[in-house]
């Protein structure tokens, strides 16, 4: 089982962003929001999908990324975009580390409640201090430095944006692909399926559970400092359960503990939303709907599940014969 | 005197040939507007009442119009947390090239676009985001219908003039509006002898809360009145209905508020409870001005004798005066954002909710407040009457260069 080997397919998505950078221009701004929702949900797989820690409060760290690069650039503090996504790391890593401590001792729907809850806290705690954060009506107009000096961010086509969100997800996705295929990453997948077990073997599960759930919560924070550095723009809703429901949504549909699921499930979810949008305002929602409804009942494994099952079945038929 | 004359039929023929020229250029010109207003989510009932007006206007207004003709491509601006609306603008600037963007009702979602709009030059007509700083983050930005601090601020003092209230308490929606209510009402009152004893934030915006719990507390500290912010919406009706079950009135607290707790769609729900409620607001629909009165009647007989218009209506309404406005004074060039913001800057109109002017400082409206009182009139239904008006109110919050609204730096 070299399940780590590298595909000749795995190339495509990347070749897939860079076609559409050529192709797309006047989506870009689009494009940017789809590559901080992957990463965002590439984030929530490693937690929920590998170490099966159940949460719902995980734009707790998507929003802590995004105010700790938005208020630094609203201040003029610190505009630098890559420095930016290291410090988002480091705070929303130290939140995810402090609340893990506490959390993790809990498992099942008290763990699901409390993640909520650390997440509204934050939100509250945001909205008290609306004289720093901005409140419901955020930070505007932030200033981001060119990156490396050169690049612009220009506010009409997301161009840089767009090329610098692909690098830093790109980044990420080979650190999440190297981690969950270690000794360390197997050892997650031990304590979501079996944590008796993995007791039994003496595996330190409580350790690996808030050091996974550290970097997971990291890793939201850097797509978090994404979306205030590409939108150039912070507000409460980073923090919402709208932001948390909608990436669990997204993750579920790509199929959760699939590397490639946090990329199929945005790519589908937000395509479907933002073209049928742009089509019928009014009631884009009803084929959302629809398709979930769809995938709920056929694919319960999401659609790379889905895929999964159907190329099983089409082998075992071809084998035999 | 010859020379007069030759002046006068050269300015003459210039004129005719410049109107010619613009004639002949506009013949089949196309103005686009991009319209941003949420579809979906918690602001979907306010954007029917919007885009029926915007729909009116095209109906009632096509001589002044003509000869151009508008496209309108609509965009749903979704949850009110700017991102959705932000692309939203980025796209119709890029891939539908339109030349004017209109819309916006949640302030985060105009705040968001500024950048854009800013880099896209394009004329940005704000038809509600109430925020009072938003006209600072764009040169672009033109505003026709309002600011929290326009009617808090007269309210405030009306508190202490016309009611001779001493103390106040007051409730209100925990999100900037409702801030901005709370600050403009103190600032005004408190400058006007009053003192505002208590301030209570009271839930936040999505969901209705149970006003039982904040009123009580109003209750027990025996203000002259509770001065009330709230969305206009769902959460207005069980404002009133709260104060009228704790019989806060016979204990001698007097309910106030800006209209938005009195909506003119949702007032004839309110019963007995809303009668003799005082309020402060830009717009009611039973202001007597001929052009209110025809905007009214035009409006029940395309969509219905128990649809009324509101605040918002009349926002998208003037919005669209606006634009018509700017495309006639640029000759159709309305896409270059520089010449239409200059045309509209100290533009004058009258509107159903009576005169307005573009302040050509700040982009953001001037217009009249009325003091209203709800009554019940004789065909039983719930109106509201004007005990007085204040002419040309500006946005004090600029005005008095309070917190953001100062220009920065």
């Amino acid at each position: 089982m070299r399940r780590h080997r590298l595909r000749w397919w795995e190339a495509l998505p990347w070749i897939a962003g860079i076609v559409f950078y050529f192709a797309f221009p006047d989506y870009l701004g689009f494009g940017c929001e789809l590559l901080v929702t992957i990463l965002f949900a590439l984030s929530l797989d490693l937690a929920l999908g590998y170490a099966g820690i159940i949460t719902l409060g995980h734009a707790a760290f998507f929003g802590a990324g995004a105010y700790t690069v938005g208020m630094l650039a609203s201040y003029n503090i610190w505009t630098e975009p890559i420095t930016g996504l290291l410090l988002a790391a480091l705070v929303a890593g130290a939140i995810g580390f402090l609340s893990g401590i506490v959390l993790l001792r809990t498992r099942g729907l008290t763990l699901l409640m409390l993640t909520l809850c650390i997440m509204a806290l934050l939100e509250q705690a945001a909205n008290m201090g609306a004289a720093y954060t901005g409140g419901f009506d955020g930070l505007p107009s932030l200033p981001i430095a060119p990156l490396f000096g050169v690049f612009d961010f220009s506010a009409l086509y997301a161009d840089t944006q767009y090329l610098f969100a692909l690098a830093v997800l790109f980044v990420c996705f080979l650190f999440v692909r190297i981690l969950v295929y270690s000794p360390f990453g197997q050892s997650l997948t031990g304590i979501r399926e079996n944590v008796s077990r993995m007791h039994a073997i003496g595996s330190p599960v409580r350790r690996r559970l808030i050091v996974c759930y550290t970097i997971s919560a990291a890793l939201a924070g850097v797509a978090g400092g994404l979306l205030a550095q590409t939108t150039a723009y912070v507000n409460l809703a980073v923090l919402g359960l709208d932001r948390a429901a909608t990436v669990l949504i997204v993750l579920i549909l790509g199929g959760y503990g699939r590397l490639y699921g946090a990329f199929i499930g945005a790519v589908i979810y937000l395509a479907l939303e933002h073209f049928l949008a742009q089509v019928y305002p009014t009631a884009w929602q009803l084929g959302l709907g629809l398709m979930l409804v769809v995938i709920a009942l056929f694919a319960r494994n999401g659609i790379l599940g889905l895929a999964e099952t159907l190329w099983r079945r089409y082998e075992n038929r071809r084998g035999p014969s | 005197m010859s020379r007069r004359i030759i002046t006068a039929l050269a300015a003459a023929a210039a004129a005719a040939i410049a109107a010619g020229g613009a004639t002949s250029q506009a013949q089949a010109q196309d103005v686009k507007i991009g319209l941003i207003l949420p579809y979906t989510g918690p602001g979907a009932e306010l954007s029917p009442q919007m885009d029926k007006a915007i729909d009116l206007y095209q109906k009632l207004h096509a001589a002044q119009i003509k000869p151009y003709k508008y496209t309108i491509i609509k965009r749903d601006s979704k949850a009110p947390n700017g991102a959705a609306a932000k692309v939203d603008t980025q796209e119709l600037l890029t891939q539908n090239k339109v030349d004017v963007i209109a819309g916006y009702i949640y302030s985060p979602d105009a705040i968001a676009s500024a950048p854009v709009i800013t880099a896209g030059k394009r004329l940005a007509v704000i038809m509600n985001a109430g925020t009072a700083f938003i006209t600072n983050l764009s040169p672009y930005f033109i505003r026709t219908s309002f600011t929290l601090w326009q009617s808090s601020y007269v309210m405030g003092e009306e508190a202490a003039k016309y009611l001779h209230a001493k103390t106040a308490v007051v409730a209100y929606t925990d999100y900037p509006p409702g801030k901005d209510a709370l600050n403009a009402f103190k600032y005004a009152f408190e400058h006007n002898g009053g003192k505002v004893i208590d301030a209570i934030p009271a839930g936040g915006p999505e969901a209705t809360p149970d006003f039982t719990p904040f009123f009580q507390r109003a209750k027990d500290e025996h203000p002259n009145v509770l001065f009330v912010f709230v969305p206009a919406g769902d959460q207005a009706t069980a404002v009133v209905k709260t104060y009228a079950a704790l019989g806060m009135k016979a204990a001698g607290t007097q309910l106030i508020g800006t209209g938005d707790i009195v909506p003119d769609n949702m007032l004839q729900g309110m019963g007995d409870a809303a009668v003799g409620l005082i309020t402060v607001h830009h717009y009611n629909a039973d202001l007597d001005n001929p052009q209110n009165k025809a905007f009214v009647a035009a409006w029940k007989k395309a969509y219905g004798p128990d649809s009324t218009p509101d605040f918002t209506s009349v926002g998208a309404y003037d919005g669209m005066a606006a634009i018509t406005h700017a495309v006639h004074a640029t000759k159709g060039k309305i896409d270059n954002a520089a010449a239409a913001v200059k045309s509209l800057e100290g533009w004058k109109f009258n509107s159903p909710q009576g005169p307005i002017e573009i302040d050509p400082k700040t982009r953001d409206i001037i217009m009249n407040e009325y003091l209203d009182q709800v009554y019940k009139g004789k065909d039983g239904k719930l109106h509201e009457k004007v005990l007085a008006t204040f002419h040309a109110v500006k946005d004090q919050c600029k005005a008095l260069a309070i917190g953001p609204c100062a220009p920065k730096k």
